[in-house]
């Protein structure tokens, strides 16, 4: 029987973690919930009185900020499983190779992330009055491109944690000076998105490009790397 | 065995000689920075510039000598590679201090504040921040640590013109890498001796570094044959 091809390997891997997460759903309600008290502590912390509008660039913020805090929760989760008895190492020992497994890996992660900020994002809008309908598909775009971006440097540093006493204090520590410039992209445009006036939508496509350049080059980084950072496993 | 000891004492002596240079420099520096010509709007508070701008250099450099060493280490197993990644960081993380140190008190003179999302302060922050997640890394990273932290400084390589473009778009063009090439004459003597010996000084810590790190591997190394051997010995 010839082997599976690459992809093929990749989509099985991230298939058996989607397929998990489907049965238990901890990752989606844990995340999630993380996600909406966020936003929900943003909203005490910012409002106040009558009046409940803010700006589209802080309603971009807030949204960002969910995603990358709800998103740590969620990448630590997805790797406590391969924790339990040992799967890593199943894992690692299966013939597949690790740029495949990396692949599968990110590939769950995002989507399930994606599916929270899906959840989340009409939350928000209704929260603080957001404007999300005129460009919906583009503001979807938008999220998915930010996930895969924080997932692809997420997921390599969590495999290397596994094994760290302190890993989920230093997920945060080590991902978010990393992630910056995605996070800086990604509310730069959400919040030309969102802003009913804007008559120019030329800052998103910019930052929407960008955003796409970045996420090849952390992807092609980690499918590079994750092998050497993993072998000792 | 006896030409690695002459060729160790030629480079301890080498070493030597560029200490002794570097620690000369530093006086001959002080002198001409001191008596540099005085920048007609801001005065003797440009002088902070002589330190900062190479501190800032010398940021960037570690930067990528970090990554350079982790790239060794991680794809050829180079523990060399390692101990120069490891030693670099850390210097990044002093010079970036001196860096951060010496940027908002010429701010708070030259601007009225203390700090401004500028351009380059934002990237020299976003630099730092970085180098000090890979020393956590090594710290704190557990067995998967050392790993762990050469791919960060590998991202961080690559992040490092993402991070310039990005900020630059996020904060509006300010264009003052002019700055250098528009020294007055006698500042421009000062200045670039000033970057010359701030380089030497890191060339100096980092093979001082890099050497404690090579004794300590060595003393673990002989510690584990000493236990083998007396493990073996009833």
């Amino acid at each position: 029987m010839a082997a599976p091809s690459w992809a093929c390997q990749a989509a099985r891997i991230a298939w058996k973690d989607l397929h998990i997460e489907g049965r238990s759903r901890e990752v989606v309600t844990t995340m999630g919930f993380m996600a909406a008290l966020v936003v929900l502590v943003f909203s005490f912390a910012f409002i106040s009185g009558q009046e409940v509008t803010v700006g589209p660039d802080v309603v971009a913020g807030i949204l960002w900020v969910a995603v990358l805090f709800s998103g740590t929760v969620a990448l630590s989760r997805t790797f406590d499983r391969e924790r339990e008895s040992e799967a890593i190492r199943s894992l690692l020992l299966s013939p597949a190779p690790r740029s495949a497994i990396y692949a599968g890996k990110l590939a769950a992660t995002a989507l399930i992330m994606f599916l929270v900020e899906l959840l989340l994002t009409p939350l928000l809008a209704a929260l603080f009055s957001a404007a999300i309908t005129p460009h919906a598909l583009w503001l979807g775009l938008l999220l998915l491109l930010g996930t895969i971006g924080f997932s692809s440097v997420g997921v390599l540093f969590s495999a290397a944690l596994l094994r760290a006493r302190s890993r989920d204090a230093l997920l945060g520590a080590l991902l978010f000076p990393i992630v910056i410039p995605v996070l800086l992209a990604a509310s730069r445009a959400t919040a030309t998105l969102l802003d009913p006036t804007a008559s120019d939508l030329e800052p998103a496509l910019f930052w929407t490009r960008f955003l796409a350049a970045l996420d090849v080059v952390f992807v092609v980084v980690g499918l590079w790397s994750f092998e050497p950072v993993v072998m000792g496993e | 065995m006896l030409s690695m000891m002459s060729s160790s004492r030629k480079s301890g002596a080498a070493f030597l000689v560029g200490l002794l240079l570097t620690m000369q420099g530093f006086f001959v520096v002080t002198f001409l920075v001191a008596n540099a010509p005085l920048e007609k709007t801001m005065g003797a508070v440009q002088k902070i510039f002589y330190f900062h701008v190479p501190c800032a250099w010398l940021l960037m450099l570690s930067t990528f000598a970090c990554a350079g060493g982790s790239l060794a280490y991680l794809f050829r197993g180079s523990e060399r590679g390692d101990r120069l990644a490891l030693s670099s960081a850390e210097l990044g993380v002093l010079f970036g201090l001196c860096v951060m140190v010496t940027g908002p008190l010429w701010a708070r003179a030259a601007w009225g504040v203390f700090w401004t999302w500028d351009v380059r302060l934002t990237s020299s922050l976003l630099l730092w921040l970085m180098l000090i997640a890979y020393g956590l890394a090594r710290r704190y990273g557990g067995e998967g640590g050392r790993r762990l932290a050469a791919a960060l400084a590998l991202f961080a390589a690559a992040d490092v013109p993402l991070v310039y473009l990005s900020v630059n778009v996020w904060r509006g063009l300010h264009p003052n890498t002019k700055t250098v090439s528009s020294l007055a004459p006698g500042m421009r003597w000062p200045f670039f001796l000033s970057l010359a010996i701030f380089s030497a000084l890191w060339g100096v810590l980092l093979v001082l570094r890099m050497r404690v790190e090579r004794t300590q591997a060595r003393l673990v190394e002989l510690a584990i044959t000493v236990e083998d051997a007396e493990g073996r010995s009833p």
